[in-house]
């Protein structure tokens, strides 16, 4: 387990990294973007998908796969009426549904790329460690199905998830995007703890407990 | 009517007329036993393909395709099944993402649908039904009165096998 200084750590350097994508958003958007602080979890799988109304609502999920020094994986999540109120300022046109056409799944997956790659750039900055973020691969689907992806590689090592989350949040338009960073395992966050010269203490996260 | 749900990484069983249910398959498998003269059900929710993958020991067998069909089995034999009489449907083990990436772990649905299909086959059960891989994700609900399984998605339609 983390021990309270590690997992200060992990949020100060998942502080970082979203302040500089909250910037990115907000330039992007040409709004104010309000971020949460981003919280540590362990979660077990099944907790998760609860994190975005269960794992049969309906959601925007945009998804990078980053490798190098440190493989994880960054998910954005959009509700329905968040992904439409974001399109409308992104393409300056009104949608009703969420049959996406190729210009407007592209432009979802822009947005993803643009804020993902300034939360990877300032973690590459601050830890000096190499990293390479994928191109963005969005799937319109059950929130369930979306996680499906990154957690089954948590369940190699234990049956809880242990993340990083934040929320952006745009008021004028009500636009709110969950933002995940899921480790490919609990290596990940030692190697990160490790890069700012924080010595991660030897324990499984993952130990099924629940407990961090 | 009991209707069960079946959370990633479990399996369970049940008799008639109770319904076993998974929501949100995306690469995850989900696999439905059946044994119709007794009217006994067992589903289970896969995530990964072999417990070899495991780094514990003391791992949840029911995460992995090849000990959670083992485990579902002997459950629903003691619930009174016949483990000769047992036929499968699996539905789910979709990609969701397209991506290319050294880790092979990212083509994840496929593996686990192959690695239920050598399971099933190793143990002599018969795969009656599927509907399998694709990139979109599934809810499927086993009756254990009809043995039916049913399977939801989000725009492509619903499917009964």
């Amino acid at each position: 387990m983390f021990k309270e200084l590690e997992l200060d750590a992990l949020k100060e350097i998942g502080n970082i990294g979203a302040g500089n994508a909250a910037t990115a958003l907000s330039m992007l958007l040409s709004k104010r973007v309000k971020m949460r602080i981003p919280e540590v979890k362990s979660l077990p799988f099944d907790e998760v998908s609860m994190l975005v109304g269960g794992p049969e609502n309906v959601v925007s999920g945009i998804f990078f796969r980053v490798e190098g020094e440190l493989a994880f994986n960054i998910l954005f999540i959009l509700g329905p009426n968040d992904t439409l109120n974001l399109l409308k300022i992104m393409l300056q046109r009104e949608k009703a549904d969420l049959n996406l056409t190729s210009l407007e799944e592209s432009a979802l997956k822009e947005m993803g790329n643009i804020i993902a790659s300034a939360f990877v750039a300032a973690l590459a900055d601050f830890t000096k460690l190499s990293l390479k973020i994928s191109v963005p691969c969005l799937a319109v689907d059950m929130a369930g199905a979306i996680l499906s992806v990154p957690l089954s590689l948590y369940g190699c090592i234990g049956d809880t998830a242990f993340l990083l989350e934040t929320e952006f949040e745009e008021g004028l338009d009500d636009i709110k995007i969950q933002f995940f960073l899921i480790p490919d395992d609990d290596n990940a966050f030692k190697v990160l703890l490790n890069s700012i010269g924080v010595r991660a203490s030897n324990g499984n996260n993952s130990s099924g407990d629940g407990r961090i | 009517m009991e209707i069960i749900r079946v959370g990633m990484g479990e399996y369970k069983t049940a008799k008639a007329p109770a319904i076993l249910v998974s929501y949100g398959l995306g690469s995850c498998v989900g696999v439905a036993l059946y044994d119709s003269t007794k009217k006994i059900g067992g589903l289970a929710h896969i995530m990964l393909p072999d417990s070899n993958l495991a780094s514990k020991r003391d791992f949840n067998p029911g995460k992995f395709a090849d000990t959670a069909i083992e485990r579902l089995i002997e459950d629903m034999m003691s619930l009174g099944a016949n483990s000769k009489k047992l036929v499968a449907k699996i539905a789910g083990g979709a990609q969701m993402f397209q991506l290319k990436s050294e880790n092979s772990m990212m083509m994840i649905g496929k593996r686990n649908v192959q690695a239920v299909r050598t399971k099933l086959n190793r143990l002599n059960i018969e795969l009656i039904a599927e509907d399998v891989e694709g990139n979109y994700g599934r809810t499927i609900e086993f009756s254990c009165e009809t043995g039916k399984l049913t399977v939801k998605t989000i725009g492509r339609g619903t499917k009964i096998l």
